[in-house]
């Protein structure tokens, strides 16, 4: 469009300031490219001095550990792959978690910090200034040394009432063993989700005719757990069968295990970030104006009406984006794992390179994976940052 | 759309480096050629009428000493947790049988064995630190293994400790062989032969077990200490040195199983044979002077007085092995006078005076029924 206009056409090249941008840009990357080359070439040098050559086809060798904590299928005679998306999964789990329950605390303490009690303002300050001043490692070998391994040992477990089991080999709950129900009830569990993702819509797509808000997420859920509910009944036999732990030997047989290890790394992630999120709730609520509230009050709406139509979805656009970053953070920090012998993506892999003697191959595969984390945060990022463009107009 | 584009860009930039890091046939090419195979350097007595023409020294030959003797120290990767092999004490100076081979190497390259500067490299650390040269060699209770040979890009220069893997257990437990541990959960460190024997071992016994992996021996040991683990598993040299530092020494036993065998050595890089040589015949020094019994007290009238041909060739009265080693002709004096023999070494450490005594056993000269056997010194 641009082209016409006779006055850039007159600019000469060399002062033309777009092409100007593109040079700078390109020996930029040329630069980086040089640097990345000559960085890549002495490696593989020395590498060849020592006959060792780089290449990935060492990941189908038999790994010869073992792995205490595995989400998927795991032996000595796996291979070194397999042993790395043990790691990966495991490293999801605990992210996953400690990303639920920091949600669930931050959001507290955010509220919290506005409380008009002073007391509760107070100790909610105290505890993001003490996380501040904290050193993540150091908090993580406190809960691992100083409170789950301090646990009674096996034979004097304690236990809880729901036959909860406590001891240093970790928290034991009864846990669901499934029968040969379970797969019809999974078919039952699927169709709840979608009816209730049914229900959801289709209230949505009223609530915006008519104006009126209905409660969306309740009757969704409502929908949902009343189905999977009549599946349960309806079965001639119950799906899942309780199974209760027991000790059996040196062990805790039965029920679902949550290590020490888990646990200190799942706990120390979930309080530590809590805080940091804290903050941002604090943040997010605050930036709505007063007004907001005021006119909401005006036009009649009550409370809860008003926390849940007017400021939350203000709120949540400031919240959004460092939210995810604090998500990130978690994701990122979890590889402190090694530090109190939780199996995660780092720890495993750093014993594969030790044992295979790979250690070009299996850092850049680490950072490759944490690289697709941030690189998949962002786009997310990006993608809500133009939702919520649209939604403003 | 320009952060997209910025995100798109780094993305390729990394492609591009992994596919360059798997496809680049340079590395691999000059890997072939790179003569990194055992050359045997072979010296042959020539007449002095008829030199013929030297062996050339392959790539990397004689690196590593020139560039230690420039430095004017040894760079020595040592443990720092284990009392009687690798311990750094509370005045940060270093102790065991590890460290004195490490003296013992700088004596033979300097003539001062306190040239030496100690690093400590835990079991996973250790391979990293000595393929990229951080090291000069690597003396950490270290086992000889194939893929450690081979892929970990080092060689064994000999074996100096012989040992094997063992268990321990609280006395409390009860246990005495593995099934007892049936069920139970065993604590072991990351980046040993020991994770490794221990899932052979367990698997081929059909015992089902829990391992707690840790990262070094000291949170491995709390872990254990704190009863997070039924037993802990490692060289048995390890559970005898590292029993000695728990709260309650007499509370804990190894048991009577050895569940693999552990020869443990110094390990230096591939591709440079002198450098390979020195530190092999180090430990020839040591052993042959416990043979000859030549100890840091008599050393010097042994030299004076040698009772053998031999022993004058040792100690560099007749013929020039030091110079054919690169090294001064009185290296194996300066070994012997200032770290002693490989006996003097292993009581200083490990003798019945130690609160780390470990019989000799296997590790007695072949003359005692041992396994130590040195090749002739010509
Ligand atoms: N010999 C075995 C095991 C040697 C090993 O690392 N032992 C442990 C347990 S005693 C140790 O020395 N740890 C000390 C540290 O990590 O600093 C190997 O070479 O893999």
């Amino acid at each position: 469009m641009a082209t016409t206009n006779p006055q850039t056409a007159k600019i000469p090249v060399w002062r033309d300031e777009r092409i100007l941008k593109w040079i700078a840009q390109i020996a930029f990357t040329v630069t980086i490219i040089f640097f990345a080359e000559l960085i890549f070439s002495n490696m593989a040098e020395g590498l060849s001095q020592q006959g060792t050559k780089l290449g990935f086809s060492f990941l189908q060798g038999a790994a010869g550990f073992d792995i205490a904590e595995t989400l998927i299928e795991f032996s000595r005679s796996s291979t070194y792959w397999q042993a790395f998306l043990v790691g990966l999964y495991n490293t999801l789990l605990v992210s996953i978690v400690g990303i639920i329950f920091s949600t669930i605390l931050g959001v507290i303490l955010g509220v919290a910090r506005l409380s008009t009690n002073l007391l509760v303002r107070w100790l909610s300050a105290a505890y993001l200034e003490l996380m501040r001043n904290l050193s993540l490692l150091v908090f993580l070998i406190f809960w691992y040394l100083g409170v789950f391994l301090k646990l009674p040992r096996v034979k004097e477990a304690i236990i809880w009432p729901g036959e909860i089991y406590l001891s240093n080999r970790g928290i034991v709950f009864p846990w669901g063993l499934p029968t040969e129900t379970a797969s019809t009830y999974r078919t039952i569990l699927l169709v709840a989700v979608l009816a209730a993702a049914g229900v959801g819509f289709v209230l949505h797509q009223r609530g915006k005719r008519t104006g009126k808000s209905p409660l969306t997420l309740l009757w969704s859920f409502g929908v949902f757990a009343l189905i999977a509910l009549a599946g349960w009944f309806f079965l001639p036999t119950a799906p899942y069968m309780l199974e209760f732990p027991y000790v059996d030997g040196l062990r805790i047989a039965g029920g679902k295990t949550f290590t020490p290890e888990f646990m200190a790394l799942a706990s120390g992630l979930t309080l530590y970030t809590a805080a940091f999120i804290g903050e941002v709730v604090r943040a997010g609520i605050q930036a709505v104006s007063r007004g907001q509230v005021e006119a909401a009050r005006a036009i009649g709406l009550n409370g809860f009406q008003t926390l849940r139509l007017v400021i939350f979805p203000q709120a949540l656009q400031v919240i959004v984006p460092p939210l995810t970053s604090q998500y990130l953070n978690l994701t990122k920090n979890s590889s402190l794992a090694i530090a109190v012998g939780y199996a995660d993506l780092f720890y495993v892999s750093n014993t594969i390179l030790n044992q295979s003697g790979r250690a070009v191959e299996m850092i850049t595969l680490v950072m490759l994976t944490y690289l697709t984390f941030s690189l998949l945060t962002s786009l997310f990022m990006n993608w809500y940052n133009q939702r919520i463009l649209l939604v403003e107009r | 759309m320009n952060r997209k584009t910025t995100t798109l860009f780094a993305l390729m930039v990394v492609i591009a480096l992994v596919l360059g890091a798997c496809g680049s046939p340079t590395p691999a090419d000059s890997g072939d050629t790179a003569p990194i195979v055992e050359t045997v350097v072979v010296t042959v007595e020539v007449p002095a009428a008829a030199p013929a023409p030297l062996p050339v020294p392959p790539a990397g030959y004689g690196v590593t000493l020139a560039t230690v003797l420039e430095r004017g120290v040894l760079i020595c990767g040592v443990n720092s947790q284990v009392p009687g092999f690798g311990y750094i004490g509370a005045d940060g100076s270093f102790s065991g049988f590890d460290v004195d081979y490490c003296r013992a190497l700088a004596a033979a390259i300097f003539g001062d064995s306190t040239k030496v500067e100690f690093r400590a490299v835990t079991a996973a650390e250790r391979f990293t630190a000595l393929q990229s040269g951080e090291i000069d060699v690597l003396s950490r209770n270290t086992t000889w293994s194939t893929v450690r040979d081979t892929e970990l890009g080092g060689n064994f220069v000999h074996t100096t400790f012989y040992d094997g893997q063992g268990m321990m257990v609280p006395t409390s437990l009860g246990a005495t062989t593995l099934a007892d541990l049936e069920g139970g959960t065993i604590c072991v460190q990351t980046g040993t032969t020991t994770e490794l024997n221990l899932a052979d071992v367990m698997a081929a016994e059909g015992i089902s077990y829990t391992p707690a992996v840790f990262e070094d021996a000291d949170s491995t040991f709390a872990a254990y200490a704190e009863g997070r683990c039924d037993a802990v598993t490692t060289d048995k040299s390890g559970l005898i040195s590292r029993r000695t530092v728990l709260a309650n020494p007499a509370e804990h036993v190894i048991m009577d199983v050895t569940m693999s065998k552990e020869p443990l050595g110094p390990m230096v890089r591939h591709g440079d044979d002198q450098w390979f040589d020195i530190a092999q015949w180090t430990v020839f020094a040591l052993i042959s002077a416990e043979e000859f019994g030549i100890t840091s007290a008599n050393v010097a009238d042994a030299k004076a007085a040698p009772a053998s041909p031999e022993v004058s060739r040792l100690l560099g009265n007749e013929g020039d092995l030091g110079l054919k080693l690169g090294l001064s002709n009185d290296w194996a004096y300066n070994i012997i006078a200032q770290v002693g023999n490989y006996a003097e070494v292993y009581n200083r450490n490990l003798g019945p005076d130690t609160p780390t005594y470990i019989p000799r056993g296997l590790n007695s000269l072949y003359t005692d029924g041992g396994l130590l056997y040195a090749p002739p010194f010509r």
